[in-house]
């Protein structure tokens, strides 16, 4: 989706600010948060949990951190997977406010404590194999790729739509993760495009620059326009 | 979680997220112990002193540097490390005339399996937005200088291949062990955004 999530190349975000001696969580929520999500990534099926962060109001995104982020898209992925209710989450969440030193229970180690995971594993991410599926492109071909909007999740970010580049290398195929019709779902082979800084920047880009980004085969076409047929 | 004394100046995501902890192990999804474990191995079984291993072997082992660079996934097991995100595992070479860099600009790709998770500063918005088009001038706030005759390449992480950089052997460190050579690999060198530390800087 066209999101503001989909930054690279934006203005205005500021210089970086380097954490000298970072911890791995700045509150322990935060590892609670990750940890949940992690115990029970099928929640988040079938786009993943990045179209739930995706899909939270640009405004919110903007002024959320990380790890609110992917709190917001939790509780939004739980009540729409009907695991929650909102009347419920609401009178917990009063509960812990009145009740500030309860403790959260601990559950019993049992069969059923194993539910969520049996109910919502991760979903298989390894590379396809690749039989049966013949690369369009090889390494050397100029490659344009395509002017594609997808209301919905997509690893194609603005930035490199319609400029022209390399094939770069051609990795295993992997399952194309876009909303896509059922018909286009499926392994792709998928390949390292590089391009030029002038091509994705113009006269402002930095001298001796290039960028590669992975491209799966649906995203592009022959860049000479037929050459191919 | 531990008590504490200033619980009324909680902030809400960590209320919401008792709340949402406290409902879903009610309902069987996943015990407290669970989640300590899973919390336990981002603490201590991943992180970057994984990848400062990998890269100090390839420094000191040209068959393994050539394996590491041919196939990553392959070459970090040798060394006992799991890569848990089924991702093929890319490992680009720093060199004098080439600076690779690493960025997700759309969430936080990472290699964790040799990285752990990424600091805040990879995550945010001003590096995803800014590296992919003004590379030099943000590896410069970061204290890397590079001459123009220095390729600059950007590799936006999108799919489930996984990039991590095997930075320069520093200068001056051809009799230091494997082992010395280990502490000079930091956590941003292997992003792309720093050289490897000389042995000055560390001593």
């Amino acid at each position: 989706m066209n999101g503001v999530h989909d930054m690279g190349g934006m203005h205005g975000f500021g210089p970086i600010e380097v954490e000298d001696n970072e911890p791995l969580f700045h509150d322990p929520w935060e590892g609670r948060v990750r940890a949940m999500r992690a115990t029970l990534p099928g929640v988040h099926s079938p786009y993943g949990g990045r179209f739930f962060i995706e899909s939270i109001r640009p405004d919110l995104y903007l002024k959320s951190g990380y790890y609110e982020r992917w709190l917001l898209s939790f509780e939004d992925a739980l009540l729409k997977k009907g695991l929650l209710t909102a009347e419920e989450l609401d009178e917990k969440t009063r509960f812990y406010r009145e009740n500030p030193d309860a403790e959260v229970p601990r559950g019993e180690d049992t069969e059923v404590a194993s539910l969520g995971a049996t109910l919502y594993p991760r979903r298989a991410r390894r590379e396809h194999d690749g039989s049966g599926i013949v690369p369009r492109f090889g390494i050397g071909d100029s490659v344009k790729v395509g002017n594609i909007n997808i209301n919905g999740h997509t690893r194609l970010p603005r930035y490199v739509r319609g400029r022209v580049g390399t094939v770069a290398k051609l990795y295993s195929s992997q399952n194309i993760q876009d909303h896509v019709p059922e018909s286009e779902k499926g392994p792709q082979p998928v390949y390292s495009v590089e391009f030029e800084g002038r091509e994705l920047w113009g006269d402002t880009a930095e001298s001796n620059h290039v960028l590669y980004i992975d491209m799966w085969e649906s995203y592009l076409e022959p860049a000479s326009g037929g050459l191919d047929q | 979680m531990s008590g504490q004394h200033h619980r009324e100046t909680e902030p809400y995501a960590a209320i919401r997220t008792k709340a949402i902890e406290s409902l879903l192990i009610e309902k069987g999804l996943f015990t407290g112990d669970a989640i300590d474990a899973q919390i336990q191995a981002y603490e201590k079984d991943i992180g970057p002193m994984n990848g400062a291993k990998v890269v100090a072997r390839a420094w000191v082992d040209s068959g393994y540097r050539e394996r590491l660079l041919v196939n990553g996934r392959e070459a970090i097991s040798e060394m006992g490390f799991a890569d848990t995100q089924g991702a093929e595992l890319v490992v680009l070479e720093n060199t004098p005339a080439v600076q690779n860099v690493v960025v997700c600009t759309l969430c936080s790709c990472y290699p964790w399996s040799v990285l752990g998770l990424p600091p805040t500063w990879y995550k945010s918005f001003a590096y995803r937005s800014r590296v992919v088009i003004e590379p030099r001038k943000v590896l410069k706030e970061f204290g890397l200088e590079l001459d123009d005759s220095v390729e600059v390449r950007v590799w936006d992480s999108n799919s489930d291949v996984r990039y991590m950089i095997l930075p320069k052997r520093p200068d001056g460190t051809e009799n230091m062990s494997e082992d010395e050579l280990v502490e000079l690999v930091s956590r941003d060198s292997m992003v792309g955004v720093a050289q490897a530390k000389s042995p000055a800087q560390v001593s």
